[in-house]
């Protein structure tokens, strides 16, 4: 086993799908000689040569046509967005074209393809790179859509999401890319989609999260262990679809849930959420549940972004009212 | 106030009115049916001559009946095709059946021709998910509805055949309008940039739905668009069906030997509306337009050439024309004959496994359908 940052964990699984199977192609803005903005293709062109790791020319639509024209050539198209606030450049790719492939098709062609991208607030970058539009995926039939919050769960999310014979969205949070290291097996392994994660067990709250505000909801629940409570964390690792039977379980557990999400608090992840919470636990339900989430504006520029982000102190404030009611 | 300026160490303008120059249309065969430019004569036997008239006979009986049978209520989506009848078929019959074709919503003659069952394409039209599942050995993918779209994944396609050194092309089709959308551009660039084996073939005909050509960009040609990619273009008599196979053939001769993508721009003109659904041509179009245009048919002048060499005659022209007729009576009826499309065939196609949600939905829904 080996330590591993976030990023250095998705290398590792690039690597690994690139050597398994010869139909990967890894590209993007800047992912070859430059391995990437954030080094995440780092090496890659060099062991696995420009036909499977590639630049392409600086147009996100152009990215995403070419996954498409590609995953018809039967290959399994592993392309970057560079940020993830580009994405609308390249909307029509994801949702106009990959997510309908297998229906307008008849079942006779599909989109075996993962685009990874990163996104996620806390690091000061200029306006458009770190919105959470995880939101506006998961409304789209047809995807699933991913946010690892550690480097083990990176690596093996990434895999399974390679191998996923459907569009897959994977989105890494700028700011966990070097936050922490953590063991990571070298071998392969994968975790499946669709499955979350309890990554701390409690009985008198469920905190509802992913990406970086599990580690916001981890350092809440501590603090609120110190007063008494005794807070579960689970991280949903794919938002969409969410694991109903891991959050069901646990609320009916608990009785008391809340939902963290660093997006906006309008529509989105955490929304979806509590209304499947309420379809298939409401009489679990000791109190209703409550959101933790960003403002409904625009995200804000570095001036304001530290107060515009959900934190630890605004889950155990939530936290508490959801507990005390 | 120019004249008094000293002589410009560059003249932008200038360069432009060069660069525009050198575009011109590439015509084999007159109005007349006369061969107007000899040297450019393709290569095709008498029976590929005779073959490629009967698909454009063919074609234009097939846009009548889908004409009258949308007016029927028995098709539902259709974009009308006659005139444009040398530039969709003489193009595709240059191609070679392992070469993929992504076509506009216009593009389904060419569909067919490369081997989509007639049956197929009235399903699709009828919106019933089957036309879309195109056969193994069928290079295409349905129409793409949204404009330019097909010209980025085409890029893709010619890269992935260029990756497994297929002897093959990828080619796409859009209208004039297409040219104004970034995907036109994103898509010639990556091709270019890739060296893929690709032909972005654009059928001017003049509108985009309403907006005229003049109206849509500056460029004297759309063909000449090719230059901001570093790729050949070239612009075509798109009523002459020799010009256009010439074209196709060449551009594809060259993507083969590795010499990348070609932008091809066939001036034509749609004779009907835009669509079946409700578009009235007689807003934006004057009858002298379209009388002029009517002059330049491809079916006439072929027609002509062909008879002229004595290739062709009134009783071949039945003969396909009744062919025609038959074919499109039994694709109709099969086509009536395919189950209709159920929600719960949609629920279950969309992903290779049914998500917690759909696995729900699937169980509503068909206990509606049973109903």
């Amino acid at each position: 086993m080996a330590q591993m940052t976030m990023i250095q964990a998705i290398t590792d699984a690039l690597r690994t799908e690139l050597r398994n199977d010869p139909n990967v192609l890894v590209f993007g803005e800047d992912v070859g000689v430059n391995g990437g903005v954030f080094r995440a293709t780092e090496g890659l062109q060099n062991e696995f040569g420009e036909e499977r790791v590639f630049d392409t020319p600086l147009a996100e639509s152009g990215i995403g046509g070419l996954a498409v024209g590609l995953g018809l050539q039967g290959y399994r198209p592993v392309p970057e967005i560079q940020f993830f606030g580009f994405v609308y450049e390249v909307m029509d790719s994801i949702s106009g074209q990959l997510a309908r492939m297998r229906y307008r098709s008849g079942g006779r062609y599909h989109s075996p393809v993962t685009i990874r991208s990163p996104f996620g607030g806390g690091v000061h970058t200029p306006e458009m790179h770190a919105d959470s539009l995880e939101g506006l995926m998961a409304q789209q039939p047809g995807l699933k859509v991913v946010i690892p919050s550690t480097p083990y769960d990176a690596k093996g999310l990434l895999i399974s999401a390679i191998r996923d014979n459907d569009p897959v969205i994977y989105l890494e949070h700028m700011k966990l890319y070097r936050s922490f290291r953590q063991e990571v097996p070298e071998e392969e392994y994968t975790i499946p989609l669709g499955k979350a994660d309890i990554k701390r067990e409690g009985k008198d709250l469920s905190i509802i999260t992913y990406g970086a505000m599990v580690h916001e909801s981890l350092k809440a629940a501590e603090e609120l262990e110190k007063e008494g409570y005794s807070a579960e964390v689970i991280d949903l690792r794919t938002v969409s679809p969410i694991d109903i039977e891991t959050i069901i379980s646990s609320v009916e557990k608990t009785g008391r849930a809340i939902v963290v999400q660093e997006a906006q608090k309008q529509a989105g992840i955490a929304a979806n959420v509590v209304a499947e919470i309420n379809d298939r636990a409401i009489l679990s339900l000791e109190a209703p549940v409550l959101r933790v989430a960003a403002p409904d504006t625009v995200f804000a520029f570095p001036q304001a972004e530290t107060v515009w982000l959900p934190n630890y102190k605004d889950i155990i404030e939530t936290g508490k009212k959801v507990l005390n009611f | 106030m120019a004249s008094n300026t000293k002589n410009l160490q560059f003249d932008a303008k200038k360069q432009l009115e060069k660069v525009e120059e050198q575009f011109q249309t590439l015509q084999i065969l007159n109005e007349e049916g006369k061969v107007v430019n000899e040297s450019a004569m393709p290569d095709l036997s008498n029976e590929q001559l005779q073959e490629l008239m009967r698909r454009m006979v063919y074609t234009r009986i097939l846009d009548q009946r889908s004409i009258s049978l949308n007016r029927q209520g028995r098709l539902g989506f259709y974009a009308p095709t006659a005139g444009q009848e040398a530039s969709q078929l003489a193009s595709q019959f240059a191609l070679e059946k392992e070469d993929f074709i992504l076509p506009g919503y216009r593009d389904v003659p060419q569909m067919i021709w490369h081997g989509l069952p007639l049956s197929q394409a009235f399903l699709w039209s009828r919106g019933h998910f089957e036309g879309g599942n195109i056969p193994e050995g069928v290079n295409v993918i349905a129409p793409q509805i949204i404009i330019g779209a097909q010209y980025i994944q085409t890029a893709g396609v010619a890269l992935g055949m260029k990756k497994r050194n297929k002897q093959s092309v990828a080619v796409t089709y859009t209208g004039d309008g297409g040219t104004s959308q970034g995907d036109f551009y994103e898509g010639i660039n990556f091709a270019g940039a890739f060296n893929a084996p690709a032909i972005f073939i654009v059928q001017n005909n003049r509108f985009a739905i309403s907006t005229p050509v003049s109206k849509q960009s500056a460029a004297k040609t759309l063909a000449q668009k090719a230059v901001a990619a570093g790729i050949p273009g070239i612009q075509v008599d798109g009523m002459d069906p020799l010009a256009v196979y010439v074209a196709v053939r060449e551009a594809r001769e060259r993507a083969i030997n590795g010499e990348g993508p070609t932008l091809i721009e066939t001036l034509t003109y749609r004779y009907g509306p835009h669509t079946m659904a409700g578009d009235d041509p007689t807003r934006y179009r004057t009858s002298d337009l379209d009388n002029e245009w009517e002059r330049k048919d491809p079916l006439v002048r072929f027609r002509k050439f062909l008879e002229e060499k004595g290739l062709w005659n009134e009783e071949m022209e039945n003969e396909i024309i009744e062919k025609a007729k038959e074919d499109i009576k039994a694709a109709i009826k099969q086509a009536d004959d395919t189950p209709k499309q159920k929600v719960t065939d949609l629920i279950s196609i969309m992903h290779e496994e049914m998500p917690f949600n759909l696995q729900e939905q699937y169980e509503i829904y068909k206990a509606k359908e049973s109903k």
